[in-house]
């Protein structure tokens, strides 16, 4: 099997799942016949029609509350967010309608709003958001946030299948730099399994999406200068949480460093942290510790980028500082 | 596309000197001669993240910000670089800020031309996030009503932009509060790869105007002077209390979304099409030349003098320095100006390495 990147993965996923399933269908800016602002939706509408590939108006809000009307009456929708930072449009309709429908009338809204997100490339404050904890404080949605190509194809297929409301936010820094094989078969990655993204036993970094990749670079560094092994958790989905797998790690490590690219204050990692010291606090052997932006919004610079961001030297610093607590 | 079939009346506006039509010329040289020399820097990898062009545009943005007062506001968007310069923003500031200096007007904070200037030339500047300006356009402009102060506000949406509730909710505000505003609707015909018929379903963005009970104003945006004179009107309605107009400037955008979209999705010739029969300054200094007697020789000498203004504002943002990391944390509050740096960066542990580790903690076993 051949090789494809991380964006190819959920093209690939997509598509699988409108071949199995006539109601999926698309819904987004620009994702007809242009393919999308990044090319994700490229060649669905040739192939699927103009009615299961629909181009809409600027209007998040109105796509979103269209997808759960659609959704209720049988439909499964995937909405494209051009960035994710857009979806602060539909805020209101996703935490107060689409999140409160089951719960609340017993309406069924299984639909993916999905979108590129994150930074590293010089987007500026509009275009490199990461609104993942906004909405981890809403009962009612799921959220995943793949880092590696087969987990992106695995969770997109996962989150068109899922009966709830799915919040897929796609790394643009990952989207043609990382690559994989694809599983032969239907390849389903289910919500709420992280992964061991390599093995350890002198620390646990628990992390996702593209900082998992900067985790990964610092473990191999630590290794080679410190002798420091490194386990590296990808959390994959935040709602709902493997809160089990984290645990696991830790009791395994003593020692953990929570990273993510969003800023810090209000960030996962603090749901993640309160967690930990309720469910692990007698096996820790360190405090524990947080790697992420701070609490600025996002500079376009790329000093000021590289500087507010999280970045693979920031890792390797606080990994050296908790392994010699 | 339909060409805009609205004919222009010949006469130069009342008013307007001769140096004002040549201000105008000079402002549409200025704008595209700016915009190819950022096109030069981005394929020098010299401009940061993306380019936005207004090849095409530029009447709309000049004619509709030269009907305004020093005093008055303008909030543009993405292509409406030339309303900025009008307004008295400066070539060497649109270079740093397009190249990330630390001495652009953001800091290095934002892009392109968002950023703005409150004190003095009175632009506020766009985010990305659009039609969000109409309702602060609203915002301000009722301020100017409330303290009766004696200025309006205009503010720039593309097609695709009216489709957004904060559009419609912001006109609607200023709408019912009479509000001293003009939104200019500037449609290109495309919101990225959108074509305006998938846009709205209205014939024009000018029907629009009746559903929130203010006037509406179609005109052909690639005729500087007939912009500047239904801004000039709508800018008369509003301070004389007459509340808000909306105006639609049918206009085409050559240039691609940004630079990077190669424009896969229009039809064939039909930019060649606008740039060969319907570029704005082309039909501007057959106007100048035909109707009002300037000479070629005198055109020449404002585009050689707008070349030269380039130049050196070229020379000053590439000479400009680089942004410190650092500096990142300043400004997000009044007060604390500057915000703490975060353990891993300053000084390790800073904030725990006074923290004394309590005798017998050790490492469990279980
Ligand atoms: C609320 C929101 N959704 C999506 C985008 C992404 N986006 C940026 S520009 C653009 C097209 C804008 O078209 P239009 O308003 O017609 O302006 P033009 O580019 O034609 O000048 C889109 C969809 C955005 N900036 N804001």
């Amino acid at each position: 099997m051949a090789e494809i990147t991380f964006l190819e993965a959920i093209r690939e996923g997509i598509a699988e799942e409108m071949e199995r399933d006539p109601s999926v269908f698309l819904l987004g800016e620009d994702i007809g016949g242009f393919g999308g602002a990044f090319k994700v939706t490229e060649g669905l509408q040739a192939r699927f029609g103009e009615k299961r590939v629909i181009d809409t108006p600027i209007s998040e809000a109105g796509i979103v509350g269209a997808a759960a009307g659609a959704a209720h009456y049988g439909m499964r929708p995937v909405v494209e967010m051009q960035f994710i930072d857009f979806i602060s449009c539909a805020y209101d309709m996703l935490t107060n309608y689409v999140a409160t429908a089951r719960y609340r009338a017993f309406l069924p809204c299984p639909m993916v709003v999905r979108g590129p997100s994150g930074g590293y490339v010089r987007g500026g404050p509009f275009h490199s958001q990461n609104p993942e904890a906004a909405f981890l404080h809403t009962p009612g949605l799921k959220i995943a946030y793949p880092a590696t190509a087969e987990d992106a194809k695995g969770l997109i297929k996962s989150a068109i299948r899922d009966a709830d409301p799915v919040l897929f936010f796609e790394h643009k820094y990952l989207y043609r730099r990382i690559k994989g094989t694809m599983p032969a078969g239907d390849h389903l990655v289910p919500f709420g399994k992280a992964r061991v993204a390599r093995e350890g036993k002198d620390l646990t970094i628990v992390t996702y999406a593209a900082t998992v990749w900067k985790a990964l670079e610092a473990a191999e560094q630590l290794a080679a200068e410190d002798g420091l092994s490194v386990e590296v958790l990808d959390l994959r989905t935040l709602l709902p949480m493997d809160h089990e797998a984290i645990v696991a790690s830790v009791k395994k490590t003593n020692r953990v460093l929570i990273v993510h690219e969003d800023t810090v204050t209000g960030g996962v990692a603090g749901e993640i942290t309160a967690q930990i010291s309720e469910r692990c606090f007698e096996w820790l052997d360190a405090p524990i510790r947080r790697v992420a932006a701070h609490d600025v919004p996002l500079p376009y610079a790329p000093p000021l980028e590289d500087f507010v961001l999280p970045q693979t030297s920031d890792i390797v610093r606080a990994s050296r500082w908790l392994a010699a607590y | 596309m339909a060409e805009p079939s609205v004919t222009a009346d010949h006469a130069p506006p009342d008013g307007l000197t001769r140096e004002q039509l040549l201000a105008l010329y000079r402002w549409m040289r200025l704008t595209r001669t700016l915009e190819e020399r950022l096109v030069a820097l981005y394929r020098q990898t010299k401009v940061v993240g993306g380019l936005f062009r207004s090849l095409g545009q530029e009447a709309c943005a000049v004619g509709s910000a030269f009907a305004l007062e020093r005093r008055d506001v303008l909030s543009p968007l993405i292509r409406n670089l030339g309303s900025m310069l009008v307004k008295g923003a400066t070539p060497v500031e649109i270079l740093r800020q397009y190249m990330a200096k630390g001495d652009s007007p953001t800091r290095g904070r934002e892009l392109n031309i968002h950023f703005g200037d409150v004190e003095e030339r009175h632009f506020v500047g766009q985010i990305s996030h659009l039609g969000d300006m109409v309702p602060v356009m609203a915002g301000v402009t009722l301020t100017f009503k409330l303290r009766e102060e004696d200025r309006v506000g205009l503010v720039y949406v593309g097609d695709g932009a009216t489709s957004t509730g904060a559009f419609h909710e912001g006109i609607n505000f200023a709408a019912v509060q009479r509000c001293p505003l003009i939104v200019v609707v500037e449609n290109n015909g495309y919101a990225y790869s959108t074509p305006t018929c998938r846009q709205t379903a209205a014939a024009q963005f000018v029907d629009k105007a009746i559903g929130y009970g203010i006037p509406g104003v179609r005109c052909d945006g690639n005729d500087i002077l007939e912009v500047y004179r239904v801004t000039r009107d709508a800018v008369a309605r509003a301070r004389s209390g007459g509340g808000v107009t909306l105006l639609e400037l049918l206009t085409y955008r050559r240039k691609g979304h940004a630079e990077h979209d190669n424009q896969s999705y229009v039809a064939p010739g039909e930019i060649e099409h606008w740039a060969a029969t319907n570029d704005p300054i082309d039909r501007y200094i057959v106007r100048l030349t035909n109707e009002f007697g300037f000479t070629p020789a005198e055109l020449a000498d404002v585009d050689a003098d707008v070349a030269r203004e380039v130049d050196t504002a070229t020379d000053v943002a590439e000479q400009s320095p680089a942004c410190d990391g650092p500096d990142a944390l300043v400004g997000v509050y009044a007060d604390p100006p500057r915000m703490p740096s975060l353990w891993f960066r300053d000084g390790v542990g800073s904030a725990v390495d006074a923290h004394e580790r309590p005798a017998g903690w050790g490492t469990h076993d279980g």
